[in-house]
């Protein structure tokens, strides 16, 4: 775990961040660019909620508010 | 000559009118200078639309149907059965209302409705007589206030879910800051559920009575607590008590631009556990045949870290992916690996292949079944805490015409997603979304 938070840290960290220009995000902003999951997945991150032991980190259920653990 | 100099003469003339032609009847210079967000109100017009005011700004629907085959079902003690339909459908209603330029407000209202059918809960009885379908309704509500100037925004939520034999109250806390140049943002969210229970057993384990009154009566549960029910009801039968499961979850992100294609996002969750977290009505077989039911550690702590990448490639491709790793302290520990490619046809038309690789290794509790010991103190045969490997691969299509989907204005975007599920146990599953975009 402390290795993926090194090497995620350590990309975020190595890569060179332009500024980047309000007019210049129109790729950046395209709705299929968005860092989060899309609305149609919704019910699919619910079912593998309740098929593995595994959840969390995607903005989805951690645990909780269902019969799944 | 004397035509040209007549011409020259007329043309300018008329050029002199036109420069006046606005000021007589018009009072352009009078006028405020036009911000780019205030509307201009002229005089005579009907009232200005006024984006301070309470306003829908998007509802969303998404409706999904889940099948799903295996043979490995937990109420029967890792063999049998596990088909299982459900029928999913989420509603969200997002309000907004203040000055988009300093403050904005956002009320979304969440409504789920789900119906299953489950062939092995069937088996809760020994005979098979038990109910197969059920319903869970889930609604939400979140306020979020945003400062567009400060680049920060702040929000509470809550949640309720019921369904027969489980119910949820939720609460967060959720908070988020830009950076100076806006090319990051961090953000937090802090997150309680607060859940019951119901102490559903298997027909032969239906805990007898050790105290009866007339209006209490006193069970002692899987894990060796004493709960107390009241009675109710002009039959005189026992309520079905209730055991309380808590769940608190701290989650944080970061996400940063790299560059006009590039951005990333860094995720991680503390998630502390508590209470029931076994289920009632999972059956475990013991070496030597006979039966009990699962027991369950009190309490559970994960750890999950996500990354995800997204790269716009050329004009026409995106390239999602996400990787997360995952520990629990019951000796779980997962790899998920995601890759879709979205391909754009047109600006309005996009098709979206993925792939998702899942691996996770076995929970220290786990063992099929007629594998567990007596002598253990934990013991499952849930195939959700086995060893195994799943795929999971599909197709999205996404369709955003600018005259709105099939003509009609208010259905902004529309998407489509199928996907096919496999894990190494033999399970596999396949769904089909639908989400609608309002505007």
């Amino acid at each position: 775990m402390v290795k993926v938070l090194a090497c995620g840290l350590l990309m975020m960290s190595a890569a060179s961040c332009v500024q980047v220009k309000e007019y210049q995000k129109n790729k950046l902003n395209d709705a299929e660019m968005a860092l989060s999951n899309r609305k149609v997945e919704k019910n699919e991150l619910n079912f593998q909620s309740y098929r593995e032991a595994a959840s969390g980190a995607n903005a989805g259920k951690t645990g909780g508010g269902c019969g799944c653990n | 000559m004397k035509k040209i100099y007549l011409s020259v003469l007329g043309f300018s003339l008329l050029c002199r009118i036109n420069g006046y032609a606005q000021t007589k009847s018009d009072t352009a210079l009078n006028k405020p200078t036009p911000s780019l967000y205030e509307p201009i109100h002229i005089e005579g017009d009907p009232p200005v639309y006024n984006p301070r005011a309470l306003r829908v700004d998007e509802v969303n629907f998404v409706t999904s149907y889940y099948t799903q085959n295996g043979n490995h079902s937990a109420v029967t003690g890792g063999i049998g059965t596990e088909h299982v339909t459900d029928f999913a459908n989420a509603l969200t209603l997002n309000l907004v209302w203040g000055d988009a330029a300093t403050r904005k407000n956002t009320l979304a209202f969440g409504l789920g409705v789900d119906h299953h059918s489950s062939a092995s809960a069937a088996f809760v009885s020994k005979t098979g007589a038990s109910k197969t379908g059920g319903s869970r309704v889930y609604p939400s509500l979140d306020w979020t206030t945003e400062n567009a100037q400060k680049g920060t925004s702040f929000g509470i939520g809550s949640y309720y879910s019921g369904e027969y034999n489980y119910r949820s109250l939720g609460a967060d806390l959720h908070f988020s800051l830009k950076t100076h140049d806006r090319s990051g943002e961090f953000t937090a969210k802090f997150q309680g559920y607060f859940d019951h229970v119901t102490l559903i057993y298997p027909s032969e384990f239906i805990p007898q009575p050790t105290v009866t009154t007339t209006t209490v009566t006193t069970v002692t549960t899987a894990s060796g607590r004493t709960i107390s029910g009241s009675s109710g009801g002009e039959d005189g039968k026992a309520n079905i008590p209730s055991s309380p499961r808590n769940t608190y979850t701290a989650s944080f992100g970061y996400s940063q631009i790299i560059n006009s294609r590039l951005q990333v996002a860094l995720l991680g969750d503390v998630v502390t556990q508590n209470g029931f977290l076994s289920l009632p009505f999972h059956r475990v077989y013991f070496k030597g045949g006979k039966d009990t039911i699962e027991r369950l550690p009190s309490s559970r702590f994960k750890l999950p870290v996500g990354f995800r990448l997204n790269y716009f490639a050329g004009d026409n491709v995106i390239i999602r992916s996400y990787y997360r790793y995952y520990t629990d302290d019951w000796g779980t520990h997962a790899n998920t690996a995601n890759l879709e490619v979205a391909y754009k046809l047109s600006p309005f038309f996009s098709l979206s292949p993925f792939y998702r690789f899942y691996t996770q290794t076995a929970a220290k509790y786990f063992a099929p079944y007629e594998q567990n010991l007596p002598s253990q103190q934990y013991f499952t045969s849930n195939y959700e805490y086995a060893q195994f490997n799943s795929s999971f691969f599909g197709i999205g299509a996404r369709i955003v015409p600018v005259g709105g989907v099939f003509g009609w204005q208010s259905l902004h975007d529309l998407e489509i997603r199928y996907g096919h599920y496999s894990q190494t146990t033999g399970l596999s599953s396949d769904v089909v979304s639908f989400s609608f975009g309002f505007k």
